[in-house]
């Protein structure tokens, strides 16, 4: 199997996989608090943070590409464009 | 530790089908759709992961370091971004219906006609 | 069928899903093991062959290009489906966007929001064409330098009237744009053709040193078209979304 990483940014393999289990446990949570809010903007901040807690995860699997993207997609570009339909989907009702 | 990521992938994915199963309103839906996307995610991201390697960037570290698979990375990066642009497509077709319709429950959607 | 039959039949389903997709995911090797040889053979070879030190974007941009041409063609539609789909009907009409500030019911926006907004436009823009010129070295590349760039264009919105927004991104050029980067991408590949080469070969000159700006052919022009074409397509969503909530209205023609 491959031996690990020597650089000066390694940490011990078991704190990382300490952190990658509290991460996941996190997510999972994360992932039903999404879908059991019932109003929609708290629903979207909560979608929110579950973009950034993901994040935390991609980078906990050693994956800082994907990280970028889930932080500016995810927690930025989604929640304005669903605060925006849902801007318009109440204007409607009035 | 084997195999508890893939057993969090399977809860997300579960999660939010239930979520699209059981919901009111096409944002909501829309919004558990996300989350069972972000669910195939994890899984790429935790089938390339090697125990103990770094980021495939040799920037700064010497080139033949053990590093985890840059292909399923690769797959994940355009993913995100590309199906964020889907979600939007999918929000604009629920504007149209509640437009034309004036609801925006799924189970009173599927009864209408024309 | 009631709600709470629903609720039922469906946790069955979802259950026994849950059930075979557990037994599948179980035949993987554990997480950690990773066998697979293309994975080390890339990293093996793929600061030699395309002197990129960012090996994600590298087989992004390279290796495995057919596949973002066709990502980036689905992000392309998308962005036009959306400026289609929502088109004015007929019966609606649209004020234009110079009397909003006359009867709008909102509150101005607030200074606060208003200053830091103004603060953050600029260095947002850097930080959008820093990561997009650095694929092939650092965690960067065109699709999140590009949706920081139709970020910084948000906050142009949010320091001002829709009105300002609309005159720094009119429709037009955004669409020229979004399609010049969409057709840049697609030309670079084509031009390799008449060389006597595959589709997407990576032919330009190399550079010097590995992780270089000017460094990895074309995957660092490559890079910088994506992120052009993602930035445009974002700004083009939300530019429409911004239209239908503050300026089409329901009413008699």
């Amino acid at each position: 199997m491959i031996a690990a990483a020597h650089t000066p940014y390694t940490v011990p393999i078991g704190f990382m996989d300490a952190l990658q289990v509290t991460i996941l446990i996190l997510v999972a949570a994360g992932a039903t608090a999404v879908v059991l809010t019932r109003r929609h903007v708290h629903q979207v901040l909560v979608l929110s943070v579950y973009g950034i807690l993901l994040a935390v995860l991609f980078l906990a699997f050693q994956a800082p590409d994907v990280t970028l993207s889930e932080l500016t997609v995810g927690a930025v570009a989604l929640p304005i464009i669903l605060l925006l339909t849902l801007a318009k989907v109440r204007k409607r009702e009035e | 530790m084997e195999y508890f990521p893939f057993v969090v992938v399977v809860w997300i994915l579960c999660v939010g089908l239930y979520g699209v199963v059981t919901s009111r309103h096409l944002v909501h839906q829309i919004i558990c759709l996300i989350v069972v996307q972000s669910s195939t995610y994890v899984l790429l991201l935790g089938v390339g992961y090697v125990t103990g390697a770094v980021a495939p960037y040799y920037f700064d570290v010497p080139v033949h370091t053990p590093a985890v698979d840059p292909v399923v990375q690769a797959l994940a990066l355009t993913d995100v971004v590309v199906e964020a642009a889907v979600t939007a497509l999918l929000l604009s077709f629920a504007i149209q219906a509640h437009k034309r319709f004036g609801t925006l429950d799924p189970q009173e959607l599927a009864s209408l006609k024309g | 069928m009631t709600p709470a039959q629903r609720r039922w039949v469906s946790a069955v389903g979802i259950a026994g899903l849950a059930a075979f997709y557990l037994w599948g995911l179980s035949g993987l090797p554990g997480f950690g093991d990773y066998p697979g040889p293309y994975g080390f053979i890339v990293l093996h070879l793929a600061v030699k062959q395309t002197f990129a030190t960012g090996i994600v974007s590298a087989v992004n941009f390279d290796y495995r290009g057919f596949d973002t041409v066709g990502e980036e063609f689905i992000l392309f539609a998308a962005a036009a489906g959306t400026g289609v789909v929502l088109r004015r009907l007929r019966g609606e009409r649209e004020r234009s966007a110079v009397d909003e500030a006359a009867d709008r019911d909102v509150p101005a926006t607030s200074d606060a929001v208003r200053m830091v907004a103004l603060l953050f436009t600029g260095p947002v823009m850097v930080v959008g064409w820093w990561l997009t010129s650095h694929a092939q070295a650092n965690p960067s590349g065109g699709f999140q330098g590009g949706v920081i760039l139709a970020t910084a264009f948000i906050l142009v919105y949010l320091s001002g009237e829709f009105v300002v927004l609309k005159r720094f991104s009119p429709v037009a050029l955004t669409e020229a744009v979004e399609a010049a980067g969409a057709g840049g991408f697609a030309a670079i590949g084509v031009a390799a053709v008449p060389m006597g080469l595959a589709y997407l070969t990576n032919y330009l000159p190399k550079g010097q040193f590995a992780g270089a700006v000017s460094s990895s052919g074309t995957i660092a022009l490559i890079s910088f078209f994506v992120g052009l074409e993602v930035g445009a397509a974002f700004i083009l969503i939300i530019g429409e979304l911004l239209e239908q909530t503050l300026l089409i209205r329901q009413g008699d023609r």
